[in-house]
């Protein structure tokens, strides 16, 4: 578990930052005008030097949400073992945020799936592409308001009959 | 004059010569996505034994085989796959869809998720169950080997019956909308 520290350290810089703690995991909600300095900092000065995931929730329909979509960052600091839950709340139209893989290299991938499954755009990352879906695919599909059936993508192939080809 | 034939001479046309040859030597692409795969793997091992039926040789090319058994789900983006080596394989061809899964979509009513094979290419065989248990396999087996031997002539001619040709399904259920022809948009089309 991250000590107080980490927390403190993040609220002291931004003063906006809401933290709390659930069963001895510390999590931090940022401002979305600050993730690229929090997370620089959480990089830098604070060690967290393994990026686990970035994932992402939809919170449409979900009782007294105030933002739609919730970005995470889940962070670990391999020489003490902490962890941190890193989360930006962000709403259309400004669904654009930057990206981390200067900071974790592996963020690539990652950026990508969130991309292809929610439409969060990250800005400086070098090839943002669907990385799941066909290219040619138009929605983002684990939005909420998406059909689960889909909208007729899997319906639209060429029918191969008998005795062709 | 009648013609004495000896007790070793089997008289038969031609058609149904290829046809005995055919499905006595039924060669099996497996296209295994998923966990029925796994049975289709216990099918062809020792104890249930697929060589009693002579369909052992699984070849993983579809240049070789002549049976394709769609062992699980099939997603979207794999479907073009499957339609290429289906068409990679040699005529005369056969199909076995394997399992709730491939025929039917199963449990995955998803966006992503092909909701039976045979909306998009021709089908034989269909084995329920979730997966099947090799029996079942081997039952799908027997049965195509009947419909080969009855069905079946040297030429391939029955491909070409009227009769046989599946109605194109997906087109059927859902015309196509829109602009794009890979992904023409279906509006407001909440449940399919």
């Amino acid at each position: 578990m991250a000590d107080a520290s980490v927390t403190d350290r993040i609220k002291q810089r931004f003063p906006e930052a809401r933290a709390d703690e659930f069963r001895g995991q510390s999590r931090i909600v940022v401002p979305a005008a600050n993730l690229e300095e929090a997370l620089t900092l959480a990089h830098g000065e604070l060690g967290f030097d393994l990026l686990v995931d970035i994932t992402c929730v939809d919170y449409l329909h979900f009782r007294e949400a105030r933002n739609r979509y919730g970005l995470v960052y889940l962070l670990v600091n391999t020489t003490t073992n902490d962890r941190l839950t890193l989360r930006v709340m962000l709403d259309e139209p400004q669904l654009t945020v930057p990206s981390a893989v200067p900071l974790w290299e592996g963020a690539n991938w990652m950026e990508r799936e969130v991309w292809d499954m929610f439409g969060i755009r990250f800005d400086g990352h070098p090839d943002l592409r669907r990385i799941l879906l066909p290219e040619e695919f138009e929605s983002h599909p684990l939005r909420k308001d998406y059909p689960l059936q889909g909208r007729g993508e899997r319906h639209n192939f060429p029918v191969i009959a008998r005795g062709e080809a | 004059m009648a013609v004495e034939l000896p007790d070793n001479v089997v008289v038969t046309k031609l058609d149904e010569l290829a046809s005995w040859c055919r499905k006595n030597s039924l060669w099996p692409m497996p296209f295994a996505t998923a966990c029925c795969g796994i049975e289709l793997m216990a099918t062809g091992a020792s104890r249930h034994d697929l060589a009693r039926f002579g369909a052992e040789v699984f070849r993983f090319s579809p240049r070789q085989c002549d049976l394709m058994i769609v062992a699980g789900r099939v997603v979207m983006k794999m479907l073009p796959v499957l339609q290429r080596i289906w068409q990679q394989m040699h005529e005369p061809k056969w199909c076995i869809s394997m399992g709730a899964c491939a025929s039917t979509g199963g449990v995955f009513d998803t966006y992503c998720v092909v909701q039976g094979i045979d909306r998009f290419m021709p089908v034989d065989m269909y084995v329920p169950g979730c997966p099947p248990r090799p029996e079942q396999l081997i039952q799908a087996i027997i049965d195509l080997q009947d419909k080969i031997q009855s069905e079946g002539t040297i030429d391939g001619a029955e491909f070409d019956l009227f009769e046989r040709q599946q109605p194109k399904r997906a087109l059927v259920e859902l015309p196509i909308l829109g602009q794009s022809p890979v992904f023409p948009r279906a509006p407001s089309c909440q449940r399919l």
